[in-house]
């Protein structure tokens, strides 16, 4: 058995294979099928200061490799979080981190606030990369100020590791990603959907109730590679990867590529199992390297 | 309801083509046995080779026999997906998540009926089985285009009285299912409905309107089926936006918004 704990900031992961925020719910919901304490984290649904009901149906549609979605951060906001859903969660042998969004910076420091004092809440996921909501969310991801401005509010209001989620609807995801970094951000996770939009011909009219919405799928997971590559390069913080990853394979091409862990979205709708099918396959993949530890694959890529 | 989820391979050990759209596929899992499942609960159907599909496909759970170890999809070829889910040799492995889903609720009292059009029937088959082992007698009103298009009328009179609407009039009373003097007799207390919106709603409107309690089975377009992508929602009365995946899909009417 290789070694498989990887560091994020001061959180240490026992494997780097989490699920990505808005694909996994609470985790309860695939306690049926999967051991939870397998997993290297969850990355709970895009938590709000409010409850929000999210946008009209529908929300989503296939397409080819993928799906769109317009969820627009549906969730029953941080105190009920805090209340009801924390007290069933914390005792998870797996790292909880919770994923944070909002409309105004005042909005995300409020809930960094009520879950710094949470100790088993292991980080924050910051996201100011969210396609689907008409104020915030991707408007803060989108420019360096916008980006700095949030996160510096961001670390004031919370002491634990903090993960900043990046959109790739940018021209230089590069520039966004030095300015989280140098705004205090101790990783980064990308990417966050790809805004598309797709159109029932025959009613002529768009599949979604928002018109756009985010791709997401293995259509997507060449440029989030891509990406995760530049910006592995351009920060000295750890990259989380995420974007189309289905199986081990795929997430190893993001290790490689320099992220230091991996995230699951869209494949736990298609195989629930596919994370923990991935920790085995990464540890099979490093005794068949013969490597001890997936921090020597971290970037690894020969160029 | 609360039965635990499965992920399980099967394999397709019968297949009968009905009429030019439909397929009944009789699946038995590889190991072990059948999950239990309730009237009205769904599978996602991962389907097998599609190099143009990707996610799982809902479709009701139609009928279990449990001691041949059977589970029944009655599948309409609607899109890429289904269209190849219908056309499976059998042999074909498939891989199906179940049971999913909170089902229709299982009356005791009053003269219970099941309205169902199109492959919308699938589900009322199992709930007519399951009242029927209870004791309770129930009656079906299944509507189709045409005479061609009823699907398992045969199975559906082992169970109980049937009544047939087509819109051609080639079989029962001509026209939509509303037009049935079963639904305005005043015999009925309970409706369980599944079919195309529209009927649904007609259905649903003409219960309200007589005081029938009625719940009706949606069909929102999902993405995982179990909660967590939060995109088949439907707008309710005490809840706001909750996931037909997990909260239904069988919805009483009085919780719905319909503007009925």
């Amino acid at each position: 058995m290789a070694n498989l704990s990887v560091n994020i900031g001061n959180l240490q992961l026992k494997n780097p294979v989490m699920t990505a925020s808005g694909t996994f719910g609470y985790g309860e919901e695939f306690a049926d099928l999967i051991d939870l304490n397998q997993l290297g984290g969850i990355i709970v649904k895009g938590t709000t200061r409010m409850p929000r009901q999210g946008n009209p149906y529908p929300r989503m549609v296939e397409t080819p490799s993928g799906m769109l979605n317009a969820v627009g951060l549906q969730n029953k906001g941080v105190d009920y979080f805090v209340e009801h859903i924390y007290p069933r969660i914390c005792d998870l042998d797996t790292a909880i981190i919770v994923n944070v969004s909002g409309s105004t910076i005042d909005d995300y420091v409020a809930v960094c606030e009520r879950l710094n004092p949470l100790d088993k809440v292991a980080a924050v996921e910051i996201n100011i990369s969210c396609p689907n909501v008409k104020q915030g969310g991707m408007t803060f991801g989108t420019t360096c100020t916008g980006a700095q401005s949030v996160v510096s509010a961001c670390r004031k209001a919370y002491d634990g590791t903090m993960i900043v989620k990046l959109t790739p609807n940018v021209t230089d995801v590069t520039e966004i990603a030095r300015a989280a970094q140098e705004a205090g951000a101790d990783a980064l996770s990308l990417t966050n959907t790809f805004l598309g939009m797709a159109i029932d011909v025959e009613r002529q009219v768009p599949c979604l109730s928002t018109i756009t919405g985010g791709l997401s799928g293995p259509c997507i997971r060449p440029i989030a590679v891509r990406m995760v590559w530049q910006v592995a390069k351009a920060v000295n913080i750890p990259v989380i990867g995420l974007g189309g990853i289905m199986n081990g394979r795929d997430a190893l091409e993001f290790i490689l590529a320099g992220a230091t862990a991996v995230q699951f979205g869209t494949a736990n709708f298609v195989d629930p199992q596919a994370t923990i099918k991935a920790i085995g396959y990464i540890n099979d993949y490093l005794d068949r390297h013969g490597l001890d530890s997936v921090n020597q694959l971290i970037g690894a890529l020969k160029t | 309801m609360e039965n635990k989820k499965h992920i399980l391979d099967f394999t397709l050990k019968q297949k009968l083509l009905l009429g030019d759209n439909y397929a009944l596929l009789k699946l038995s899992p590889n190991k072990g046995e059948l999950p239990p499942c309730e009237p009205g609960q769904f599978a996602q159907v991962l389907v097998p080779g599609s190099k143009n599909t990707f996610l799982r496909r809902p479709i009701s759970i139609c009928y279990t026999e449990p001691n041949e170890n059977l589970l029944w999809l009655l599948v309409r070829r609607a899109g890429e997906g289904t269209a190849a889910l219908c056309d499976l040799c059998e042999g074909s492995k498939l891989n199906i998540m179940l049971p999913l889903g909170h089902g229709f609720t299982l009356h005791r009292d009053g003269t219970m009926l099941l309205v169902g059009g199109g492959v919308g029937v699938a589900p009322l088959l199992m709930l007519g089985k399951v009242l029927k082992e209870q004791g309770t007698q129930p009656q079906f009103l299944l509507g189709a285009r045409s005479k061609g298009d009823l699907l398992l009328i045969d199975k559906f009179t082992e169970l109980g009285e049937v009544h047939i609407t087509t819109d051609d009039g080639s079989a029962g009373v001509h026209g939509v299912v509303t037009k049935h003097p079963v639904l305005t007799g005043g015999n009925i207390a309970h409706i369980a409905c599944c079919g195309p919106m529209p009927m649904m709603r007609a259905v649903a409107a003409l219960a309200r309107r007589q005081g029938i309690d009625c719940e009706v089975s949606l069909e929102n377009l999902m993405a995982c089926g179990m909660g967590a992508c939060l995109c088949c929602v439907e707008d309710t009365a005490d809840a706001g936006n909750v996931c037909v995946c997990t909260e239904g899909p069988v919805f009483n009417i009085n919780r719905l918004k319909w503007q009925i």
